[in-house]
C-alpha cells in the first residue's frame, strides 16, 4: 500500500525576478511501513522534496499525495491539523522546548495539539520513553542531556500520536557516527514496532545504507526509481 | 487553557531577568496611577464637602438673574414669599431632598465703633442652616462650639464674623458691633449685634461671611414681607446630585410669571473649585494614559523579544501540528500573566502604601484652612478599573507579536539562524 505518491511533481522558488528550480519533475512512491532514505549533495533539494511531503510546503506544479490526501489542497490550518494527525517530525537540531522536561516534550504533540486526557496521555508518553531508552531520563531539560539522548527524545515526541508517517530531516547530521547509527537502529526498530513509515534525509553515504530504499537526488532530480537495500 | 499558562509561565521564567524588569514597570505604573487616584480623589472629596457641607450646599435655588449679579448681592432680586412656598413645596415633593436652607443675603457695613469695613452677610434660619451645612457649626473656632444641633448657630441680636474680620477689626468675643446696610429703596439703616462666634475661613464663596438670624436680616433690611435671596438645598444622596438636580430643575421651570422666574445651580456651578476638581479628574485621566502607554510599551517590547528569539522553536511547534490559533494563545497569555501578575502586585503595594499614608497622616494648608490631613482612600471600582485596564493593555500589547509568530511560515522559522 502506497503512503506517498508523487507524480511529475516540481518546486520552484522566486527569488527577486529569478525562477530558481529546486525540484525538477520527479515521480515516487513510498510504501507504508517502508524505511526510506532521499540522499544527495547539499542543494540537491531533499529539504524542500521533505518539506513537501510533511505538508509545510506547496509543490509548484505536478502532484503529492499523502495518505490519499493531495497537499495542494490544503490551506494553512488544514495542513496543521493534517500534520499533527499525521505525521511526526524529527529536525536535524533536535529542536527540543527548553523549558519543557524530555517527559513534556514528549507529552506537547497530545497535550497542545491533539488534546489527550492526562491518563491516556501520561501512559502513552511513558510507553515511547521507554521504547527509546529514556525513561529513566524523563524529568531532566534538554540542557541536561546529551545529542544522541535528545534526538532519541524527538524520534519519541515524532512517534507520541501514533503518526502513519515520520519525516526526519538529516537527523544524524549534528552526531557522531556511533551515535547516528544508534539513532538510525532506533528509528528502524520503532518501525518494527510501531509500523510506521520512516523517511529521513541524508547527504552521509555511511548513513545511506541503513535505508530499505534509497531515493538518490541530485540538483532537483531524482537519479534513480529507489533502489532497495 | 491551563496547559497554555502553564508553558506562557515557564517561558516568562526563562528570561527571568527580562520578565521581572517588565513586571517591575507595570507594579511602578500601577501604583503611581492607584495612589495618585487615592490622593487626589481624597483631597477633592475632601474639599467639596468642605465647601457643600460648610457653605454652598448641595444646590442653589435664585430669582432668575441673581447668579449673575452674585458680587453684588442684588435685594431687589430676592425671591417672594409665594415664590419661595412654591420652591419648598417643589422641594419637599422631591424624595432625593434632605433639607434646605432660606437666606437672607447682602452687603453692609460692619462697626467696631472705633473702625468700619465692609462685609458680608447671611442671615439665617440657624436650625435649618446647620442642617443644610452640617460643617458649619464645626468652623466656630472661637465662641461656644456646637453641633447641629438646632438653634445653638446664632441667636437673635447675635453675629458670628469671619476670623479675618475679627482679626482685623481687633474684635473679641462679646464685643458689641453695628451692622450698617442699604435696603432696596436706598434708604440706610443700622443694628447693633453682640460677637457670638468667629468662624475659621474656607475656600470658595461665602468662605469669608458672617452670619446672623434671617429675622434680623429682615429687620435690618427693612423688608416688610419675608424675602429669600437663595434656598440652599441638601441632597439625600450627593452621588446623584446631577440626576436630583435635573428633577428639581425641571420642576421649578413650571414656576413662572409668563417666563421661567427661578434658576437652580449645583455647587460646581457656583464655586471655582470645580475647575480645581476638573483639573484632577483631567490629571487622573493623563496619569491612566501614562499608564496605558508604560503597560503598552513593555509587555510590546518584551513580547517582540521573546517572538524573535524563539523564532526556530515556532517553527518547531508550528511544523509538530500546533493550529496558528494556539500559537497566538501561548504568546497571548504570557502578556495576559504579565498584566495579572503585575496588577496583582501593584494593587497590594498600592493598598500598603495607602494605609501607610493613613498611619502616618501627613498634613498640608490649602487657602484658608491649616492642617488639613491627608487620608487617602480608594474605592473598589476604581481598584478594578485600574486592573481591569492594564489587564486588558497587556493582552493587546501581545496581539501583534503573537499574530506575527501565529503566521510564522514553518520552514523559514526552522531556517532561523
Amino acid at each position: 500500500m502506497s503512503l506517498v505518491t508523487a507524480s511529475n511533481l516540481t518546486k520552484t522558488y522566486r527569488i527577486g525576478d529569478i525562477d530558481v528550480p529546486a525540484i525538477k519533475g520527479i515521480d515516487f512512491v513510498i510504501e507504508a511501513s517502508s524505511f526510506v532514505a532521499f540522499v544527495g549533495p547539499s542543494g540537491s533539494g531533499k529539504s524542500t522534496l521533505l518539506n513537501m511531503v510533511g505538508c509545510l510546503d506547496h509543490p509548484s506544479s505536478g502532484t503529492l499525495k499523502v495518505l490519499d490526501t493531495d497537499i495542494a489542497t490544503l490551506d494553512r490550518r488544514a495542513a496543521a491539523r493534517f500534520r499533527g494527525e499525521h505525521i511526526g517530525f524529527v529536525f536535524q537540531d533536535f529542536n527540543l522546548i527548553p523549558v519543557l522536561t524530555v517527559f513534556e516534550n514528549v507529552e506537547y504533540p497530545l497535550r497542545i495539539v491533539q488534546k489527550w486526557p492526562a491518563e491516556k496521555r501520561r501512559a502513552q508518553v511513558l510507553r515511547l520513553l521507554d521504547a527509546v531508552g529514556m525513561a529513566d531520563q524523563a524529568d531532566k531539560r534538554p540542557d541536561q542531556i546529551s545529542g544522541g539522548q535528545k534526538q532519541r527524545v524527538a524520534v519519541a515526541r515524532a512517534l507520541v500520536s501514533q503518526p502513519k508517517l515520520v519525516l526526519a530531516d538529516e537527523p544524524t547530521a549534528n552526531l557522531d557516527h556511533d551515535t547516528a547509527y544508534r539513532v538510525l537502529e532506533l528509528m528502524k526498530k520503532m518501525r518494527d514496532e510501531f509500523r510506521t513509515t520512516f523517511v529521513f534525509s541524508t547527504h552521509d553515504s555511511k548513513i545511506m545504507g541503513e535505508a530499505e530504499t534509497t531515493f538518490v537526488l541530485e540538483d532537483g532530480r531524482l537519479q534513480n526509481g529507489g533502489s532497495h537495500a | 487553557m491551563l496547559d497554555i499558562l502553564d508553558i506562557a509561565s515557564r517561558n516568562l521564567l526563562r528570561y527571568r531577568r527580562r520578565s521581572l524588569l517588565t513586571l517591575l514597570l507595570i507594579v511602578i505604573g500601577m501604583v503611581a496611577v492607584l495612589l495618585f487616584v487615592a490622593v487626589a480623589g481624597s483631597f477633592k472629596s475632601m474639599m467639596v464637602g468642605q465647601i457643600t457641607d460648610s457653605v454652598l450646599g448641595h444646590l442653589q435655588v435664585h430669582h432668575k438673574g441673581y447668579v449673575a449679579s452674585i458680587d453684588n448681592l442684588p435685594l431687589n432680586l430676592n425671591m417672594k414669599p409665594p415664590m419661595v412656598a412654591k420652591v419648598e413645596e417643589a422641594l419637599r415633593a422631591n424624595p432625593a431632598v434632605e433639607t434646605w436652607s432660606a437666606r437672607v443675603k447682602f452687603g453692609g457695613m460692619f462697626s467696631n465703633f472705633a473702625e468700619t469695613t465692609s462685609i458680608r452677610v447671611n442671615g439665617i434660619d440657624p436650625a435649618r442652616e446647620a442642617a443644610t451645612t452640617p460643617l458649619l457649626p464645626g468652623r466656630m473656632i472661637e465662641g461656644q462650639r456646637v453641633g447641629a444641633g438646632a438653634g445653638a448657630l446664632v441667636a437673635r441680636g447675635q453675629i458670628v464674623i469671619p476670623v479675618l474680620l475679627a482679626r482685623g477689626m481687633k474684635t473679641k468675643l462679646g464685643d458689641t458691633v453695628v451692622l450698617v446696610a442699604t435696603n432696596r429703596d436706598g434708604s440706610v439703616n443700622g443694628k447693633t449685634f453682640v460677637v457670638r462666634g468667629i468662624l475659621e475661613g474656607v475656600t470658595g464663596p461665602g468662605g469669608r461671611d458672617g452670619y446672623i438670624h434671617i429675622d434680623d436680616a429682615r429687620e435690618l433690611l427693612r423688608m416688610s414681607e419675608a424675602e429669600v435671596s437663595e434656598i440652599a438645598v441638601r441632597l439625600k444622596d450627593f452621588s446623584r446630585l446631577d440626576r436630583s438636580t435635573s428633577q428639581i430643575k425641571a420642576v421649578l421651570e413650571g414656576v413662572s410669571n409668563g417666563k421661567p422666574v427661578l434658576e437652580t445651580h449645583t455647587w460646581a456651578d457656583l464655586s471655582p473649585f470645580a475647575n480645581l476638581a476638573k483639573m484632577i479628574d483631567l490629571m487622573t485621566l493623563f496619569i491612566k494614559v501614562v499608564l496605558v502607554s508604560i503597560v503598552l510599551v513593555s509587555v510590546m517590547n518584551v513580547m517582540i523579544m521573546a517572538v524573535f528569539e524563539r523564532i526556530r522553536e515556532i517553527g518547531t511547534i508550528a511544523a509538530i501540528g500546533t493550529p496558528p490559533s494556539r500559537i497566538l494563545a501561548l504568546f497571548l497569555a504570557e502578556g495576559l500573566m504579565l498584566g495579572i501578575v503585575g496588577t496583582i502586585a501593584g494593587t497590594l503595594l498600592s493598598l500598603v502604601a495607602i494605609f501607610g499614608i493613613n498611619l502616618w497622616s501627613p498634613t498640608f494648608n490649602f487657602g484658608q484652612q491649616q492642617n488639613l490631613v491627608m487620608a487617602p482612600t480608594i474605592a473598589g471600582g476604581d481598584v478594578l478599573t485600574i486592573a481591569v485596564l492594564v489587564v486588558v493593555v497587556a493582552v493587546i500589547a501581545s496581539l501583534q507579536p503573537a499574530w506575527k509568530a501565529s503566521r510564522m511560515d514553518p520552514i523559514s522559522a526552522l531556517r532561523h539562524v
